[in-house]
């Protein structure tokens, strides 16, 4: 087998290992890491100070052939013999890929080295800077580009009294112009970070326990805390250089367009990489070169394809976008003061092709303007710059996700080949997975490729679920019947009634066999029971947190033994028992509810269970104890009707044996308290769960999750899992948490209040009915014969309990019938 | 035509399971404007008797039942599955005579259709 060793394990060597394993698997790959931590995304780096954890940032991934060798630098490249080296070991090669990226870069000054004194560039550096920061007040930034805006909105979230220390004349001054630069200086500003350009620090010294920093500009100096140098990066090509690879003027290994370097058999990608003596510091263009030496490898004949430098980022808040040309021909501007935006576009000089431009304060056409970059200019001059609606259409090859060069042209093919959504985009053209800054611009293509997005639930009702929501709880309808004559058309049908139900079961709290209620219920919450293929029904009573006495077992053992029903242990921790003909369940019911159990919900779009581990009573690990927490959760929001079910997990420790970041919310404890989690799920595609919240107590815990539920159920679409709804939410985890932790939209007194009513209105189904003679006249099998049992219901016996009969016939499976997709809007 | 059970026995917008002589099933339905309809009771997809466990409401406006089972609609007036023609349930006659709801015999609808 072929050797390859890569040295460096950062995203875009990263990238590099999985596009090389997906062409070639048959390489031997050795990765030399000198981090402690594999590959990471460097580019969410300042995320860490928002709560998420080194392991959510990470990019690490099983991959076949390939040893990653974390914590080992490699020390030396001996070309002769075609060997890397690192203090411990040796790595033959036929390949070399260098991916060591880059270092942060410190200007000469004396006191640079003293404790206080960071860069912004690992996890690990973060690390140091968080723990230094602990109880201090004030820091200083070097640096007013991309990266020492980053380190300062750190400073700021830790709590920082914070100064940024520039040496050019304006803020990020190589992706703006001056005007542009003092926008963004004035909104900087106003967030209470001090600003100081064409200035540059000449000597820091430790005084009294502080550090003091002189600079160029006579008699301003600055005592403080903690000073980052974020001014920029240098190639890391030390180790080139010593084995007399040739590297460019200003540093960087010079390749050529193919990645390949002075010697045949290597190859450097990523910032390392001085491409016709260019360094590129984003990582789309190291993407690039990563899929351009796989191809090579695999005997193919890639080349670089060009970089496209565009940048779009929410700096502290402040939208900040570069793309195309710097500078042109003709440039023609906006400046809003009193809104603190402004536009720049760059265009040829007969003003009808856009070459570039730059957005600040507003970059909402950024994605449509980076695709027309190079093309006829999308629109009025007067709207694109201030902000009007523009109409415009792309051409076929414009570029509409750079970061995976996907064109126009792809992704209208796609949806033409029956793309439906975002998601499915994604998955199959990749547009849109890394950065995300296209996505507005797929919507639109969604809707130009004439993919109705239509909320609307079904034929009967042109409103969205969460409209529907908004309409029953205003006008406080509680009928089906009134809301279809007042909003809708026809007389519903299997997709409005169940989702009005939904409705009218979270907003009022009667039985949901009520009344009229009761002829809008799909056919298992009708039953109270979930149908089988052959018409008998499985029941599953509440075993909350899945703990449960020996006598409540021999319980659910002598109800399925008198009834006769198949048991199974479910995913969730309880007991399903299978089998049970609708005219016993108003029996088996009773049996139950003596014994103190009462309805598992398993038939709902509804709260299931609250799975745990074993928790700190027993296990030797747990930090905090699991299972009461899972208890008290499951008895909370038993009962709670959704526009989808929803699964929760508790686990005692970061082992996590709950599983709960496969859940809608899932709880960790930690040390200090509680990590919360949310938007989970398994299923068809799985997703973890991503982090809201971190170290906190119970009953902020609780009163989040509280909110999250409510805010969930009110704005969601119909069947839609909390997974799909936090991805769709504009905004994501952030607009989330802003709202229903910081209360941004003043909402959450009505969210508390809804899931207080809830808690306190809540009563056990099963008892509902079997305490209404009214309602236990519906369970029989035939009006006229209510006690004999349906003859058509056949069993027969495999590994010693009952089973449908024909399952033995059946062991090879048949499909017996196929559900009918059929798309919302009916026929 | 067979008694079934009294009118008043059916919920506005549900339907009831009966057993007839011969003993077939059929499954009857009392819709929001107290129409009533009966249809056979099979599932033709998956040959469970369960259709008058469905929900019914329109698609277009003809009335249908919707099986619970793989959600197919078949309509309430000719039993024809609206999402696959070659399919389709039997219809039944059914009347009220004095609070009683009465189902025809298959035949006897087959002769007057």
């Amino acid at each position: 087998m072929s050797k390859l060793v890569v040295i460096g394990d950062g995203m875009v060597g990263r990238r590099f290992l999985e596009a090389v394993t997906q062409r070639d698997p048959s390489w031997d790959v050795t990765v030399l890491c000198e981090e402690p931590r594999p590959a990471y995304d460097r580019v969410r780096l300042s995320a860490f100070f928002d709560g998420v954890s080194a392991e959510e940032l990470s990019l690490a991934s099983d991959l076949p052939g390939v040893e990653v060798r974390l914590g080992e630098a490699a020390t030396e490249v001996d070309r002769e013999a075609k060997v890397v080296r690192s203090a411990s070991g040796e790595y033959p090669y036929d390949k070399l890929v260098f991916a060591t990226g880059s270092y942060a870069f410190v200007p000469p000054m004396e006191g640079a080295d003293l404790p206080g004194v960071f860069v912004y560039r690992t996890i690990e550096d973060l690390e140091n800077i968080k723990a230094h920061a602990e109880g201090k007040r004030h820091g200083v930034v070097i640096g007013g580009g991309l990266l020492g805006l980053e380190a300062a909105n750190a400073l700021k979230l830790l709590g920082l009294e914070t100064q940024i220390v520039e040496f050019a004349p304006w803020l990020m001054a190589r992706q703006l112009d001056e005007a542009g630069g003092g926008v963004l200086k004035q909104h900087i500003e106003k967030l209470g970070i001090g600003v100081d350009c064409s200035t540059g620090g000449t000597k820091i010294e430790a005084v009294d326990g502080r550090l003091r920093m002189d600079t160029n500009r006579e008699g301003v100096s600055y005592d403080t805390d903690l000073i980052i140098f974020a001014a920029g990066v240098r190639p890391r090509d030390q180790l080139a250089r010593d084995c007399g690879i040739a590297v460019g003027e200003r540093g960087g290994i010079t390749t050529d367009l193919s990645c390949a370097t002075s010697d045949p058999d290597v190859y450097a990608i990523g910032e390392v990489a001085a491409m016709e003596g260019v360094c590129y510091g984003l990582v789309a263009p190291g993407y690039a070169m990563a899929e351009v030496v796989a191809d090579r490898l695999a005997g193919g004949e890639a080349t670089f394809p060009g970089a496209d430098m565009s940048t779009k980022l929410k700096l502290l808040g402040v939208d900040v976008a570069q793309f195309g040309a710097f500078d042109g021909p003709l440039a023609t501007t906006y400046l809003d003061p009193a809104n603190g935006t402004y536009a720049k576009l760059i265009l040829s000089d007969d003003a009808q092709t856009l070459l570039g431009g730059m957005l600040v304060g507003d970059a909402e056409p950024y994605p449509l303007l980076r695709a027309s970059v190079g093309g006829k200019v999308p629109g009025k001059l007067a709207d694109l710059l201030g902000g009007g609606e523009v109409e415009g259409a792309l051409p076929d090859g414009a570029q509409v996700c750079s970061c995976n060069a996907v064109t126009k042209g792809e992704i209208m093919g796609a949806i033409h080949e029956g793309c439906h959504d975002v998601a499915e985009i994604k998955a199959c053209t990749k547009a849109g997975t890394s950065c995300g800054s296209c996505i507005p611009m797929l919507k639109q293509l969604l809707a130009e490729g004439g993919v109705e997005v239509s909320k609307a639930v079904c034929e009967h009702f042109t409103q969205s679920r969460a409209e529907l929501f908004d309409i029953v709880k205003v006008t406080g309808i509680t009928t089906f019947s009134e809301l279809i004559a007042r909003h809708g058309t026809g007389s519903g049908c299997d997709l409005c009634k169940p989702a009005v139900a939904s409705i009218l079961a979270s907003l009022s709290n009667g039985h949901i066999l009520d009344g009229e209620q009761a002829a809008l219920q799909d056919t298992n919450d009708h039953f109270l029971a979930n149908m089988q293929r052959n018409g008998t029904y499985s029941v599953v009573p509440r075993i909350p947190g899945g703990e449960i006495t020996p006598d409540k077992l021999i319980v659910i053992g002598q109800v399925a033994k008198e009834f006769d029903l198949y048991t199974k242990i479910t995913g969730g921790q309880r007991i399903d028992m299978f089998g049970a003909r609708v005219e016993d369940l108003p029996k088996i019911w009773r049996k139950l509810v003596d014994a103190g159990f009462e309805s598992g919900h398993a038939y709902g779009k509804a709260l299931r269970t609250v799975k745990s581990c074993v928790g700190t009573d027993w296990c030797r690990y747990g930090v905090q104890d699991s299972v009461k927490m899972a208890i008290d959760l499951e008895l909370r929001y038993r009962g709670l009707r959704s526009p989808h079910k929803l699964k929760s997990a508790v686990s005692g420790c970061a082992r996590e044996c709950a599983e709960a970041r496969g859940k809608d919310f899932g709880v960790i404890a930690t040390e200090h308290g509680w990590n919360l989690y949310v938007g989970g799920n398994g299923g068809f595609t799985p997703r973890h769960a991503d982090l809201l919240l971190s170290d906190v107590d119970s009953e902020t815990l609780v009163r989040t999750i509280d909110r999250f539920l409510m805010f969930y159920i009110s704005t969601a679409d119909r069947l839609q899992r909390t997974s799909k709804w936090v991805e769709g939410l504009e905004g994501g985890l952030d607009y989330l948490r802003e709202v229903i932790v910081d209360d941004r939209l003043g909402i959450c007194e009505d969210l508390d209040a809804m899931m207080a009513k809830h808690v306190e209105t809540y009563a056990d189904e099963w008892k509902g009915v079997i305490d209404d003679p009214e309602k236990l006249q519906r369970f029989v099998s035939f009006v006229n014969a209510p006690e004999t049992p349906d003859p058509s219901i056949e069993f027969e016996e495999v590994r010693g309990q009952k089973f449908p009969a024909g399952t033995t016939e059946r062991s090879q499976p048949v499909l017996l019938g196929t559900p009918v997709l059929r798309s919302s809007q009916g026929k | 035509m067979e008694p079934i059970c009294a009118f008043d026995r059916l919920v506005p917008g549900r339907g009831v399971a009966a057993l007839l002589a011969d003993g077939s099933q059929v499954a009857v339905f009392r819709l929001l404007d107290d129409s009533l309809h009966a249809v056979s009771n099979q599932d033709p997809f998956t040959g469970a008797n369960v259709i008058s466990r469905g929900l019914v409401g329109d698609r277009g406006g003809e009335p249908v039942v919707i099986s619970p089972l793989l959600k197919q609609a078949f309509s309430l007036k000719t039993g024809v599955c609206l999402d696959d023609e070659a399919v389709s349930l039997e219809v039944y006659a059914v009347e009220v005579a004095a609070g009683e709801i009465r189902v025809g015999a298959l035949s006897e609808v087959k002769a007057s259709a």
